[in-house]
């Protein structure tokens, strides 16, 4: 039997990380392994002409950097081998989301609006991230700006699920998810309005943390819902998510929401929560308004062992209500849709990205922007623009857009309550695991109750992280557990995901991920059988 | 309380500068009913008396010192334009001709 075995790749960004350092290899192989892991799973165009259609893989790049990320890395084991003192990370490559802006390649959002667009400058994270002498891999796919839980609005071709090649790897965050679930990158960076870095963690078996708003610059993150949007990591281990959030977080004078106070530290607290007994003393509340009725069974089941996991690693496990976390979608939707109307106005064909010039009649600046946003966007983009222009608009304003913000302190108080409670929130991170693609794309609103459990995070500006918890028994598709602290108390996500984490490695023998397919047999089996 | 007309769905896409054809108009007016029938429920909720919130955090403004950084160079300001011209972005005709 093929697996996706290999010395270097299947790594975690940590054990790579020593390998670097003991000499074992260098970041030039371990870059390499990776591209030509990208090479073999991704697939090729299904129509060189149209972009649209994506690859016969998994589709889960954009751009790849491969020219950069070798140059890089052989920079990085030059400084290495002359003694030079290097940043804990140096070396391992990443991923990141093609929401995040970055110089010497292309950054699309997903968007035909932003096709061949070069940013001028570097995102804040990414400037950490080349600090930190992370050779960038290239740009993930994902929803258009980040919106969607499925990344089929993409208007390049939707990512694929390695689970399963005709599912869902999630979104809007499916591409990063995907490539570092079917080791393409050991690291990712994702971004989380709703739900976008942990539901694709969640349904591909990895690993993702949407810290709280305001601990990771925005700065060069392309906007979708500015009082919700939030940077974080995509990894493999909670180790590495933790050792990735301490390169990312701090404080940064240019995106004026930043919480001015040092990050972390994380990757101590996820060390002690893996420890013998790092659990003791912890009391985590089970979300009654997140469990039970309308999530998949598997996902349940799967969900209930993990908390008599964290019971028999020493925490205590109560239950609490939340009780206006049922509105919580509703507010989310037209909060989120209301700035999403007015972000999304600047793609207007005059400064950057497509101009289009309308078909018929007078060229008249007007004209140009409507005909522009509307070969532009792509249908999801164009209805959340429609419903926040109706949210905002005179006359429905206090019945929608007044009456969700009024909901949201709602949600707001219920963690405040909760936590005066718990140290610890928990909830399965998505109601079900990864479905068809092409199942709700004609269903805005059954693809918006994907992000259920997740939302009311946002909405609070809590930090969460989505642990996975083991494999559907009805499909053997993963299922994720979610954490969730109060402000700023990331490092509890940590020490608690690790906890899980290690209890659960201890029953499987190892990571989810082992127990992953092989990636290119799939990809292979999938090719042949449509070309029958 | 909802049903969102067709003509409802053409003049918030006149407000939002999207051109749409007869069929999106119509497509578009079903889904927006939909979900504005799914998310209306806000309204119902316990909310009076209740302050809103728009931000997660209690920020006041921030501002930096006044001094002057590094900025954008007038190339690469331009470099992503659709069209430029003397150092300018160039648009079309900002009036009707007649």
């Amino acid at each position: 039997m093929t697996t996706n075995q290999n010395a270097l790749i299947t790594l975690s960004a940590s054990e790579a990380a020593e390998g670097l350092r003991n000499g074992d290899f260098t970041s030039e192989q371990l870059t390499q392994a990776h591209l030509d892991r990208i090479e073999t799973t991704e697939g090729t165009a299904v129509d060189a002409e149209d972009r649209s259609l994506g690859k016969t893989g998994l589709n889960a790049f954009l751009h790849v950097n491969a020219e950069q990320a070798l140059d890089d890395a052989r920079q990085v084991d030059a400084d290495r081998a002359a003694g030079k003192q290097l940043p804990p990370l140096a070396g391992v490559p990443i991923a990141v989301k093609d929401l995040i802006v970055t110089t010497g390649q292309p950054t699309t959002a997903a968007s035909r609006m932003l096709e061949g667009w070069m940013s001028p400058y570097d995102a804040t994270v990414v400037q950490k991230i080349r600090e930190a002498r992370l050779p960038i891999l290239g740009k993930t796919n994902l929803d258009e700006f980040a919106m969607g839980s499925s990344t089929e609005h993409s208007a390049f071709g939707c990512t694929r699920n390695p689970w399963d090649l005709d599912r869902i790897p999630g979104g809007s965050g499916g591409g990063s998810a995907a490539a570092v679930s079917a080791f393409q990158a050991p690291l990712a960076l994702g971004t989380d309005t709703g739900g976008s870095i942990r539901q694709p963690a969640s349904v591909t078996g990895s690993v993702g943390v949407k810290p709280t708003y305001g601990s990771v610059s925005r700065y060069g993150v392309i906007a979708m819902a500015s009082s919700l949007d939030q940077v974080g990591p995509v990894t493999r281990t909670v180790r590495d998510a933790a050792a990735l959030h301490e390169v990312i977080g701090g404080y940064d004078a240019r995106d004026s929401t930043s919480i001015n106070e040092p990050a972390g530290p994380y990757l101590a607290e996820a060390e002690k929560g893996a420890t013998e007994g790092g659990l003791k003393g912890l009391k985590i509340g089970v979300v009654k308004e997140l469990t039970g009725d309308g999530f998949q069974s598997g996902v349940s089941q799967r969900f209930q062992e993990s908390l008599e996991l964290l019971r028999a690693a020493g925490a205590e496990i109560v239950e609490v209500s939340t009780p206006h976390f049922d509105h919580a979608l509703g507010a989310y939707y037209l909060i989120m849709a209301s700035e999403v109307s007015s972000n999304l106005a600047k793609y207007d064909g005059v400064r950057f990205g497509l101009r289009k010039l309308p078909e018929e009649g007078p060229v008249t600046i007007e004209r140009v922007m409507s005909a522009t946003r509307a070969a532009g966007f792509g249908p999801e983009a164009k209805r959340r623009i429609i419903l926040g222009t109706y949210a905002l608009s005179a006359g429905y304003y206090d019945a929608y857009y007044g009456s969700a913000q009024k909901v949201r302190t709602l949600v707001q108080r219920d963690f405040t309550n909760a936590f005066e409670q718990v140290d610890v929130l928990v909830s399965p991170t998505s109601p079900t695991t990864a479905f068809k693609l092409g199942e709700k794309t004609d269903d805005p609103v059954s693809m918006y109750l994907n992000d259920i459990a997740t939302i009311p995070t946002n909405l609070a500006g809590v930090p969460a992280i989505s642990v996975p918890a083991g494999l559907a028994p009805e499909n053997g598709l993963p299922v994720g557990v979610q954490f969730m602290a109060p402000v700023k108390e990331d490092a509890r996500l940590y020490r608690v995901g690790a906890g899980l984490e290690a209890a659960l490695q201890q029953q499987w023998g190892g990571g989810l991920l082992d127990q992953l397919p092989d990636t290119e047999s799939l990809i292979a089996a999938r090719t042949q059988g449509s070309a029958k | 309380m909802t049903a969102i007309t067709r003509d409802q769905v053409a003049h918030l896409a006149a407000l939002a500068h999207i051109e749409m054809d007869e069929t999106e108009l119509e497509s578009m007016s079903s889904e927006l009913d939909g979900i504005v029938g799914a998310v209306q429920s806000v309204s119902a909720a316990p909310i009076d008396d209740v302050p809103p919130t728009s931000h997660p955090l209690p920020l006041s403004n921030a501002f930096r010192e006044d001094v002057v950084g590094e900025t954008l160079t007038n190339d690469e300001a331009l470099n992503n334009a659709p069209d430029a011209e003397d150092g300018q972005f160039k648009v079309p005709a900002i009036l009707d001709e007649d």
